[in-house]
């Protein structure tokens, strides 16, 4: 596996995946997924698992996956980003599926996988606390054992996709340090309350837990594992996906600097607008750098995974914040309107800024590995 | 056997029949010459072995990994700019008579483009060159020459028809820096150094059999040149952490004492972007065909700029310790300044011109903006002129 270099499998995989994107997140329809109560459409969920087998590329064949990497996911994640799509790709294919497969615990994998690669179960990861701090090192959620199981008690705040999720995988404090846990989405004693969003095409939910049963997942010396592997690969995908929203946007940018005529002329004739689509350029190509780069370290080894992963959520989230911006600006006052595109993508850099823990935390992670240790490999 | 397996095997066997340690420079790059790694898209024959671009670094990797000197270090205008001009425009007598010296250095080269009246808009340079029989005779004075006054040979643009709009009337050719009508004066600089020359061209002669394209035709050829500078001097290094990164996070590392959580945060993000960077000329190379077209000013744009910004990291880590420099003092070219550690101060000074030399970020931009994303030209008032009739000054 050369790194940047795409096989004709993959090339294809990247126009089925745009084909769909395409035909089932147009504009028109991302805007009604956007009033609808989950917030996305099952049945498109399903048809991309079962139908085109995009949700399990990741998996491994035994558990209904393709087997394929990292570098294939994050090429569909960039179609999705392109489309803005609401769907629940980060929370149930990066976050929960990665989990579950780190968590040793192969009952619960058995079960779940083949069902998020199908399209038939969505599965939450919830890994905050009551204020939604990713990764807490106090859980908020206490698990306690019974003589009729475990049961969950606590708030968790900000989970991706919490509300919808068929089933959601908690991260509890235990008597003997934390776990993850298996919750019903149905489950006596579970109260969903979904939040009210800045990025409209992405859902929060607070969940409170009142003695919930639950199943415990693997060992609970592996949670903290778990959801750290779940997150860089949750951030590859975040990052690819504000690729395919850069580029969207630049696209859309360009497009309009050609056509719109002030003074007579193209306002992209001017240097002042042309100069600033010329920016954008470089962030969208920065951005796709770092995000392939970044799938390449964990399917090929090319780089420290989480040093790849950390750079890439640095320069990604960067990146999109400005094209978005800049978008905005190009378009002039009717990029500030509801009506145009370019707000749900602005939010959207704006929130995937946030998720995970922030593009801060990641790029204080980069620092504390870059600077204050000893030195990387290469660097000087 | 691959294209990649070939290039690999080649070098290996370079290095291992003529050990950089205890090779004399010359004769180890003869020897990577002759095995077609020079410049492996070449033809074979002419140092290449007809191989993909992108493949060079494949080369270079074990090359300079073992120990082997960077060619474009020693001969940058030869090595980046003169030899895939050759190869694409220049008989192939003239490239064999060429190429070979040019890359094992025994001839350096240098670019005769830019003139005081024609930095951004080269086109409208104003040298003039008049055809004497099978001579032409070349009268003008060039600017900002790096090398000068070693080169052996110059990559020159002349007007040879100055009633022709700007760019349908350049020759190109490649000039004798020994010839007697040239005359090279050094140029001072803001660092004390004088890496730069000022050339005066009067009634130098060449011969027609080294002109590069048809008459006319310029402008075309010298699109090739500009092209490789652009990549030579954005392509970077595909090493994390080197280049000018590297001379931050060296200072990060050696003086523990400077450092501040707000340097630190400053320089996190500067790493970010040259990786970014890097990364990119990565999966640019990776990505190329025949070759690396407009969006090789993307790295010669951003490289410039984050040289800028690294280098004011390192003046703001420095503290008061930047305020010295003992670089003003005249000393042997292209040795840093009398008082160890001032090369700090001196690389400082000299990145003012990297966002001007090569393209300007301004004109770059202007590239990225119009070749790459289509937008359309600004508005012209030299357009469809004679070169003649359009004012300068």
């Amino acid at each position: 596996m050369v790194e940047f270099e795409f096989t004709p499998e993959q090339r294809d995989l990247r126009a089925v995946a745009r084909e769909f994107c395409t035909e089932r997140f147009a504009g028109p329809e991302v805007r009604r997924l956007v009033e609808t109560p989950d917030g996305f459409d099952r049945e498109v969920w399903r048809r991309l698992g079962r139908d085109v087998g995009l949700l399990g590329l990741a998996l491994p064949e035994e558990l209904g996956g393709a087997g394929a990497g990292l570098v294939d996911l994050a090429l569909v994640a960039e179609e999705f980003g392109r489309a803005v799509a609401p769907a629940p790709l980060v929370g149930t294919v990066a976050l929960a599926a990665t989990a579950l497969r780190l968590a040793g615990d192969d009952g619960t994998a058995e079960e779940l996988l083949p069902a998020i690669a199908e399209g038939e179960a969505v599965v939450a990861l919830a890994a905050t606390d009551d204020r939604g701090a990713w990764a807490p090192a106090q859980p908020t959620v206490r698990a306690t054992r019974t003589d009729s199981g475990w049961r969950l008690t606590g708030e968790q705040a900000h989970v991706l996709d919490g509300a919808a999720a068929d089933a959601v995988l908690v991260l509890a404090t235990t008597e003997t340090g934390t776990g993850l846990f298996a919750v019903d989405g149905a489950a006596d004693g579970l109260t969903r309350e979904p939040l009210s969003v800045l990025d409209l095409t992405r859902r929060l939910a607070r969940l409170r837990y009142a003695d919930v049963p639950a199943r415990a997942v693997g060992e609970p010396g592996q949670a903290a594992t778990a959801v750290a592997g779940a997150r860089d690969v949750a951030a590859v995908v975040l990052a690819a996906e504000a690729v395919g929203g850069a580029q969207r946007l630049l696209d859309m940018s360009v497009e309009y600097a050609r056509t719109r005529l002030q003074f007579g002329r193209a306002i992209g004739s001017f240097q002042a607008v042309k100069h600033r689509c010329a920016d954008m350029l470089v962030d969208v190509e920065h951005a796709r750098s770092v995000a392939y780069h970044a799938a390449w370290a964990q399917d090929a080894g090319t780089d420290d995974p989480r040093v790849a992963a950390d750079l890439a959520t640095t320069v990604t989230a960067e990146a999109y914040l400005r094209v978005a911006k800049n978008t905005v600006q190009v378009h002039g006052g009717i990029g500030f309107t509801w009506e145009h595109p370019t707000h749900l993508y602005y939010k959207r850099a704006v929130g995937d800024a946030a998720l995970l823990g922030g593009r801060a935390a990641a790029a204080e992670r980069l620092a504390a590995a870059v600077l204050d240790g000893p030195a990387l490999g290469g660097v000087a | 056997m691959t294209d990649r397996d070939r290039v690999v095997e080649t070098a290996r066997s370079v290095v291992a029949e003529h050990p950089p340690a205890t090779t004399p420079q010359r004769a180890f790059l003869g020897a990577c010459f002759d095995a077609g790694l020079a410049w492996v898209h070449f033809p074979e024959g002419f140092g290449g072995l007809g191989v993909a671009p992108g493949l060079q670094a494949v080369a270079d990797g074990i090359l300079q990994g073992a120990g082997g000197p960077n060619p474009f270090w020693l001969n940058p205008m030869g090595y980046g700019m003169a030899g895939p001009t050759v190869m694409a425009h220049a008989s192939r007598e003239l490239a064999a008579q060429l190429l070979r010296p040019d890359y094992v250095c025994d001839e350096i080269w240098c670019q005769l483009f830019s003139e005081p009246g024609a930095g951004s808009d080269l086109a409208g340079l104003a040298t003039r060159a008049v055809r004497d029989g099978d001579t032409w005779v070349v009268t003008g004075q060039k600017v900002w020459t790096s090398n000068a006054h070693k080169a052996r040979r110059a990559l020159l643009l002349a007007r040879t028809d100055p009633d022709q709009p700007k760019h349908r009337g350049l020759t190109y050719f490649v000039l004798d820096m020994t010839d007697p009508g040239v005359e090279v004066r050094p140029l001072r600089q803001m660092t004390g150094e004088a890496e730069f020359n000022e050339v005066y061209l009067r009634e130098a002669r060449i011969p027609d059999a080294h002109r590069l394209g048809e008459v006319g035709q310029g402008w075309h050829v010298a699109m090739t040149t500009l092209m490789n500078e652009r990549t030579a001097i954005g392509g970077g290094s595909s090493v994390r952490g080197s280049g000018s990164i590297g001379t931050a996070l060296r200072l990060w590392r050696e003086r523990p004492d400077l450092r501040t959580p707000a340097l630190r945060e400053r320089l996190v993000h500067l790493f970010a972007r040259a990786d970014a960077a890097r990364l990119t000329g990565d999966r640019q190379r990776a990505e190329a065909g025949e070759r690396i077209g407009p969006e090789g000013s993307i790295g010669k744009l951003v490289g410039a700029e984050l040289n800028q910004d690294v280098h004011e990291w390192c003046m703001d880590a420095l503290g008061v310790e930047a305020t010295l420099y003992s670089g003003y003092e005249p000393r042997p070219d292209g040795s840093p300044p009398p008082v160890e550690g001032e090369d700090r101060q001196r690389m400082f000074l000299r990145s003012r011109a990297n966002t001007i030399e090569g393209g300007t970020s301004e004109v770059l931009r202007t590239i990225l903006g119009e070749r790459l994303l289509g937008l359309p030209g600004d508005l012209r008032a030299d357009t469809g002129r004679p070169w003649s009739e359009v004012p300068r000054g």
